[in-house]
């Protein structure tokens, strides 16, 4: 009934289209109409060029940090550092930033780069030590994420600042703000990031399906004993992924430095852009198209709920369980494909 | 005549294949009656609609003369049908008599009443010759005796009609012998046994009748005292197929692969291969015999570099090979038709055309710069598929998809087509049917007499005696000794395989 093609598309759709369905019935359950919940959220992504322009600076770092999870996983490996990747990445990005009086033709490459080679080293650590010692890549990351945290808060508290809980701001020759997109959009936050975003999933495509290390890397990541057996070295391999990965997810960082904020203040939490980039891959089906669609919906999702409240008197808190319902659908979405197979079985 | 089972034109669709289409199977109170046939013929989902795992489109079932339709396995027990799986379903930490009683225990008040049950068990034991001991742990006693346990699982349910899935599979020589006697004993105390198999020389040893099916389609049912092995192969097969591998006399010339004083460990730090030493030479086919787990795994591991070896050296040629890495060991002309192909030889979820550059896609043409070239990748696996005949819909589908006959081929086709010096065939038949194994026999020799050096490993002694130019017998990490295979039997290999060389044997 269904080839295995339409399962692998149909999947995150039919995720998407059952946590909305279950969004729609907890507003129902709590006396509100879900029609004006959803054309809020839609009026909130897309009713004039401001959301418009906010939708698109939300998407830029979940394509990103979408992209890091998903490069991991295809090489076999879980990255749940991609936060703490981020972290290292925004931190960077802005040291950069406020530090150096360049041209804007070096000052803001050299920005971005910075970014990528934090989070690439944040990445090496766990990749090392699964390469070397075989410790468990989940384990090591989420430590370095509370490293990432509290490291970002000690510099920027101790080195960047006299005890200040921000950064000064960037300087403009590293900034990737755009006048005119700023203007067209109502003054949204939107920047030129987004062009990066899309780019490295072009990158992450053209490394995966058309490079000689992509080969190894998606072998390495079904099949190590394979791989060690046809030549490839799986240790090099995996830490080339990791290396990969937290470039992607120190980008993202680089979009919160250099495009939305301009400078980096004193957390006290995570951002999720990280743990949000888990749900994107795992709803894009770890594919660069996929990524990017799926990090769209979520972009969308977050921006468009800031209006349910006002516009339909859906309070934050059920929006966050609107949004926490899809994810937890996609996160699912194994079931979904039992449910699927059992049907493509009884169709036979 | 009397029938405890019969399948009466049964029919069984898949999406886009029948998988059994019009077969019939009558299997007699107290026989043995053997179900042969290829790979994929059907032999398993038949079973399984007897079983009650699959439910057929057409035909009926007959139990005792008396119609019944199957649901599941617990009605099949109920009509006193019984399941020996291939693949065991024990749990390792059980004892045997824990593992016979899990799911139907007997009740002591509250409490499962464990003395009864293993007097139960010890006494099934006796009476069919099993000699299982009741309270000994799974995770202590053999493969064969852990079979003997399954074999219990069925008996204390009260099977009167066992199914026996390819059970010889696992087993070494004298484990065979052991459970053909204990198949004996069953039919000799009234029970009457299906053995799925498609090794033929065990259907004429031990069977009474057999039902034959070809690409799902039931061929027939024979008598084996009026058959031959190579009527049962042409049945199965659908043409002549010829058993005793055709060969001329090896002409072995330069030594190509010496292996002197090889020390090797095993992942725990065990010596495995201890002082080591053999010869292969251009032109010649090497058979290495002998128990699984005497250091074979070992020594093919430490040549192709997958290991470490502690000592001792490996040339090829002149130029020693040992701790080389895998790459190193390829590009010096070593090709490996690994033990386990499902682990090392594919990457199952690439496309087969994919998996046929395995090892070369770092070099033109297949890529350039880093950059990979498809084109020329798949053009050279679709000749590859051609000449090796891998039966596949095209170069794209998976490999995980092929059936392992046609992944094999592959392998081979890849393995055989980098030119090699020395070829390392690991069980290259293991679980083939009679098809696969002869395309695959004739393509070693082929490749010998092209002047290639060919170390093969197998379990399967008629493989071994088959193939082979020279067989040496590894015992315990070393060669105990070298033999030629027309000046030997299967009886003194046996012995050698045990350990025992005080029994003279045809030397080289």
């Amino acid at each position: 009934m269904f080839s295995n093609r339409m399962i692998n598309i149909l999947i995150p759709v039919l995720s998407v289209i059952l946590g909305l369905v279950a969004g729609a019935v907890i507003m129902l359950v709590f006396g509100y109409n879900p029609l004006d919940g959803f054309a809020a959220l839609w009026k909130g992504a897309f009713g004039d060029s401001y959301f418009f322009g906010e939708t698109i600076r939300q998407v830029t770092p979940y394509i990103l940090s979408g992209l890091a999870v998903a490069f991991a996983l295809r090489s076999g490996l879980l990255n749940i550092g991609v936060e703490g990747q981020v972290f290292v990445g925004w931190l960077a990005s802005v040291w950069i930033g406020i530090s150096f009086e360049l041209p804007m033709v070096v000052h803001l490459p050299l920005a971005i780069t910075a970014a990528a080679f934090a989070g690439a080293a944040w990445g090496f650590i766990p990749g090392l030590l699964k390469a070397k010692l075989g410790v468990h890549e989940v384990i090591v990351t989420i430590m370095m994420n509370y490293i990432a945290l509290y490291v970002s808060n000690a510099v920027i508290r101790s080195l960047l600042t006299d005890g200040a809980d921000r950064t000064e701001n960037i300087a403009a020759t590293a900034s990737l703000k755009s006048e005119w997109l700023a203007e067209m959009t109502f003054y949204s936050r939107i920047h030129y990031g987004f062009i990066i975003a899309i780019a490295m999933a072009v990158v992450m495509w053209f490394i995966l399906n058309r490079t000689t290390k992509g080969f190894e890397l998606r072998a390495v990541g079904f099949n190590q004993h394979a791989s060690n057996y046809a030549g490839m070295n799986v240790g090099r391999n995996i830490i080339t992924a990791m290396v990969i990965s937290g470039a992607f997810a120190g980008l993202a960082g680089a979009m919160e430095g250099l495009g939305t904020f301009g400078f980096m203040s004193i957390k006290s939490g995570f951002t999720n852009i990280g743990f949000d980039g888990i749900a994107v891959a795992l709803l894009g089906a770890n594919t660069a198209v996929g990524v990017v669609l799926a990090a769209f919906l979520f972009g969308i999702l977050k921006i468009g709920a800031l209006n349910m409240p006002t516009e339909a008197g859906v309070p934050t808190e059920l929006v966050e369980i609107i949004i926490a319902l899809i994810i937890f659908f996609v996160a699912s979405s194994y079931m979904i494909r039992w449910v699927l197979l059992r049907f493509k079985k009884e169709g036979k | 005549m009397e029938y405890v089972i019969e399948m009466l034109k049964i029919r069984k669709e898949f999406p886009g294949i029948v998988a059994n289409d019009d077969i019939t199977l009558r299997v007699q109170k107290g026989e043995i009656h053997a179900l042969l046939g290829e790979n994929g013929a059907g032999k398993s989902t038949l079973m399984n609609v007897l079983f009650g795992l699959y439910q057929p489109e057409q035909g009926e079932i007959k139990v005792r003369g008396e119609q019944v339709k199957i649901t599941d396995p617990n009605t099949a027990n109920a009509h006193g049908i019984g399941m020996v799986h291939q693949h065991f379903m024990l749990v390792d930490t059980f004892t045997v008599t824990e593992n016979i009683i899990l799911g139907s225990e007997p009740k002591k008040g509250g409490t499962v009443d464990i003395k009864k049950a293993e007097k139960q068990v010890a006494e099934l034991s006796e009476q069919y010759g099993l000699n299982v001991d009741p309270s000994a742990k799974i995770r202590d006693i053999s493969v064969g005796m852990q079979q003997r346990v399954e074999i219990l699982k069925t008996l204390y349910r009260g099977a009167d009609i066992l199914i026996f899935d390819e059970p010889t599979a696992v087993l070494t020589p004298q484990e065979i012998k052991e459970l053909i006697e204990i198949m004996n004993n069953l039919v000799k105390e009234g029970k009457s046994i299906i053995l799925i198999t498609h090794k033929l020389k065990e259907i004429m040893e031990v069977c009474d009748r057999c039902t034959v099916i070809r690409k799902g389609r039931g061929i027939g049912t024979v008598d084996v005292s009026e058959t031959t092995p190579d009527q049962l192969a042409a049945l199965m097969v659908g043409r002549d197929v010829s058993f005793s591998t055709e060969k001329t006399a090896a002409q072995p010339n330069e030594v190509y692969l010496s292996i002197k004083d090889l020390h090797v460990k095993d992942g725990r730090g065990v010596d495995m291969v201890k002082g080591l030493n053999l010869d292969v030479r251009s032109g010649e086919i090497v058979g290495i015999a002998g128990v699984d787990g005497n250091g074979q795994s070992e020594l093919i591991e430490a040549v192709t570099g997958l290991r470490k070896s502690e000592s001792g050296t490996i040339h090829l040629h002149e130029k020693v090979i040992s701790n080389l890495t895998p790459r190193k060991v390829t590009q010096s002309g070593v090709s490996h038709i690994p033990q386990d192909r499902h682990k090392f030889g594919l990457v199952l979820d690439f496309p087969i055309g994919e998996n046929m550059v395995l090892q070369t896609y770092y070099d033109e043409p297949f890529s350039k710069k880093g950059v990979m070239n498809f084109k020329n990748i798949y053009e050279k696996a679709s000749d590859l598929i051609q000449e090796y005949d891998v039966r596949t819909p095209d170069a794209y589908t998976k490999a995980r998809a092929l059936s392992g006959g046609n992944q094999q081929k592959a392998i081979i086709g890849r393995e055989v087509d980098r030119s090699p010096d020395l070829i390392i065939a690991a069980q290259p038949t293991r679980g083939l049917d009679v098809g696969a194994i002869e395309f695959i026999h004739k393509k070693l020799i082929e490749e010998r007499d092209k002047g290639r050096a060919i170390l093969l490993l197998s379990f399967e002694l008629d493989e071994i005696m088959n193939v082979s130019d020279r067989i040496a017998v590894m015992f315990d990490g070393s060669i105990i000794r070298e033999v030629a295979p027309e000046g030997t039997n299967e009886q003194e290999l046996g012995l050698l395989m045990a350990g025992n060389t005080g029994q003279k044997a045809g030397g080289v």
